[in-house]
């Protein structure tokens, strides 16, 4: 190639290769782009912290309570109840029962979804069955426990928060490195 | 503009081997330009007939003549093969033909480099085609690919249709890097930026589109890849991944990959009108900043794919808003060809006539994206019909319009011969009729709810797909009296001046018809 086209051949084949990375730094920027503005529903995956903050009696919230396994997962899955009122700011338990009516061991993964969106970001989970991978032998049930308070923060217009698990079966890609998650429930 | 052009015709130079050799060792922006276009049209026809299958199909409600799932690998290939296989491939032959020559360049910067984006096009449709005829069928997940029916649901073919991609992609990164550099280091003297053919600075924009979104295409499709075999979970939720972000990244790639299949179309339209109204383009500059707006807008509007994905209202209201943003710049250019063409002596022939059909079928194909873009509204049209009709009329009676029209404007150029004009003339008002036949209709079942990709329909909508099927059948039998018209004016016909049209101007005009292997050696000088 004739010397005066280098440099800008290079430029040009340099951007392409930056952008096919940009498409890869797509996918965490994404995640932190959900994480920061709650949009997706998206909830942290990570436990918060417990001291909450001062609870506010005046305002009640209700919160809806979804679970289901995915079509291929085989587990019975749901909440120990449907709905729950609380007051921002108290921290609450909720247990979820699962049963593995099947003759194997299948490990699941909770996938949580908050709606409306933007309230996900006061959602807050100080411990949730979701955070591991879920261990459980055939003909065995299980509770699984999730600790949770709302923020006192939460906007005015939001006075129902619907979460939404759906369970997944990830035996497959499972590794047994998720120690936390063996003795669940029994 | 003008220039002083200096007697080219040096015969002896065009020493290049025979048979098949010339063409698969060729590194002659002509015939590179010639080979795209010839690739373009057989794919367009191979497309064409996976639509006629498509067509078929729908004519009657029930289950004809296919498969459910044939069915689906007829939408999906049908449209990767017409945007990748044939309207792209077909900007990139004109850009290859015309772009030296309007710019006064003996050749593209980077001729070898040329021979290859060209010559592993036809092994990534291969591979492409062939997949089809693998057992379970080829890609039957749509042309977008959306996670998970690409990575879960999918058959095997998957792969190839990946490496296919990639294929396409790199062929077309590397013709955009040569586009550019060829307008950046090859203009003649006192070509400045402003001096150029509009069609040479939609190409510009357009490759740099390609360049910044095409590598995007390959990451989102070797994520597909590495989802469905390697274990990853980009798009699976169960892996921590999320299926809505392959929508995301396939959009960003996907909405400035709308406009690379439109730029160079108003490039076209720009050359063509003026010479025909005889008159210089009205509003050049503003020509120039419009491209550029539209380019630079869309990367900011993917999301309007999007809105039933479950948007928050703010970023719904920011993508409803910068799509229609998009209609300023737009209504700029259809306003200044309608002002070009104001109190011109005009003429109408065949590519004339096409260039008309652009601007006013591309505007209502503009209108009806202005309706999807309303975020409400697009709750109703999402993945009906109406949105077939919608990229139909801004891709067939836009962009293959527009590829019709510069064939025509250009053959006398590069065959030596007029074409048919009455044959041509046929060509168009067939081709009118059938087209709108075919796609007007759409947006009416599309209103009252019929869903695209879907092999059956209910039954009010049997006499409206009936037409449909007719108009269809019809505008693809006025494709073959195009090939009728190409045969005929490749082989003979009256002998073609250099200028050609009476009304054209540019530096293409001035060498002589057919243009000479080798033009412009010497740089012409732009007065």
């Amino acid at each position: 190639m004739a010397l005066k086209h280098k440099p800008l051949t290079f430029k040009l084949a340099v951007t392409a290769l930056a952008m096919f990375g940009f498409g890869f730094a797509l996918v965490p920027l994404y995640d932190v782009f959900c994480d920061l503005t709650g949009l997706n529903g998206k909830t942290a995956a990570t436990a918060a912290s417990a001291d909450a903050a001062m609870i506010d009696t005046s305002r009640e919230v209700v919160i809806e309570f979804i679970a289901r396994p995915n079509k291929q997962m085989p587990w019975v899955f749901k909440p120990e109840v449907r709905r729950m009122t609380v007051h921002p700011g108290e921290i609450h338990i909720m247990n979820y029962l699962a049963e593995n009516p099947t003759g194997r061991m299948i490990v699941g993964q909770a996938v949580p979804s908050v709606s409306p969106g933007q309230a996900a970001l006061y959602f807050h989970k100080i411990e949730c069955f979701c955070f591991t991978q879920q261990q459980l032998a055939g003909g065995k049930n299980m509770l699984m426990p999730l600790q949770f308070y709302v923020d006192p923060a939460l906007p005015s217009q939001f006075s129902t928060i619907t979460l939404s698990y759906t369970l997944y079966d990830v035996t497959s890609a499972w590794t047994g490195d998720t120690a936390a998650s063996s003795q669940l429930g029994e | 503009m003008s220039a002083v052009v200096t007697d080219h015709e040096h015969e002896h130079h065009d020493h290049k081997p025979s048979g098949i050799k010339r063409w698969l060792y060729t590194t002659n922006h002509k015939d590179i330009g010639t080979m795209y276009l010839v690739f373009a049209l057989i794919m367009f026809f191979i497309g064409g007939a996976m639509a006629m299958v498509i067509r078929a199909e729908l004519f009657q409600p029930g289950m004809q003549f296919v498969e459910p799932n044939f069915f689906n690998q007829m939408t999906t290939v049908h449209g990767l093969i017409m945007v990748f296989g044939a309207v792209m491939p077909a900007f990139t032959g004109l850009a290859n033909w015309m772009i030296p020559m309007m710019i006064g360049a003996p050749d593209m910067a980077l001729p070898r480099m040329n021979n290859w984006s060209f010559w592993i096009l036809p092994f990534a449709f291969l591979i492409l085609l062939m997949s089809l005829f693998m057992p379970g069928g080829g890609p039957s997940f749509g042309w977008t690919f959306y996670a998970p029916l690409s990575t879960t649901y999918s058959g095997d073919s998957t792969a190839l249709f990946v490496f296919s991609v990639h294929i396409m992609g790199i062929s077309s990164i590397m013709g955009a890097i040569n586009v550019i550099v060829t307008i950046f280091n090859l203009r003649a003297p006192g070509m400045t930026w402003m001096k150029m053919p509009l069609f040479v600075w939609t190409w510009l924009i357009t490759a740099f589109l390609l360049i910044m979104v095409m590598p995007v295409l390959a990451g989102v499709v070797t994520m597909v890849l590495t989802d469905k075999y390697f274990g990853t979970s980009f798009f699976d939720a169960a892996g921590g991944g999320d299926p809505v972000l392959f929508q995301h990244i396939f959009w960003f790639f996907g909405h400035p990959e709308v406009y690379i299949m439109i730029l160079p179309a108003f490039g076209i339209v720009s050359s063509i009108v003026p010479t025909f109204a005889r008159k210089p383009l009205f509003g050049y500059a503003s020509m120039v900043y419009a491209t550029s707006s539209i380019a630079l807008l869309s990367f900011l509007v993917w999301a309007h794919h999007m809105f039933t994905t479950g948007m928050p209202v703010a970023g719904a209201l920011f993508f409803m808003y910068c799509t229609m943003l998009i209609a300023v710049p737009t209504g700029v250019k259809v306003f200044n060809w309608v002002a070009t063409m104001w109190r011109g002596a005009m003429t109408f022939e065949v590519p004339m006539m096409f260039a008309l059909a652009f601007i006013v079928l591309f505007t209502i194909g503009g209108f009806s994206g202005l309706m999807l873009a309303i975020t409400p509204a697009d709750f109703q049209y999402h993945d009906t019909y109406f949105v077939v009709a919608h990229f139909h009329y801004v891709l067939v009676t836009g962009a293959v319009f527009s590829i019709i029209a510069a064939a025509y404007y250009w053959l006398p150029k590069w065959t030596g011969h007029m074409y048919d004009e009455k044959l041509g003339q046929w060509h168009f008002w067939c081709s009118l009729i059938s087209v709108n036949m075919l796609f007007f209709p759409m947006h009416f079942v599309g209103l009252a709810g019929m869903p695209r990709r879907i092999p059956d329909y209910a039954l009010q909508f049997a006499d409206f797909n009936a037409f449909i099927s007719i108009g269809g059948f019809l505008f693809g039998a006025s494709q073959l009296i195009f090939v009728a018209v190409l045969v005929k004016c490749a082989r003979g016909g009256e002998k073609a001046t250099a200028q050609v049209w009476e009304g054209a101007e540019g530096l293409e005009w001035e060498v002589p018809s057919p243009a000479p292997y080798h033009t412009f050696e010497t740089p012409p000088v732009i007065k």
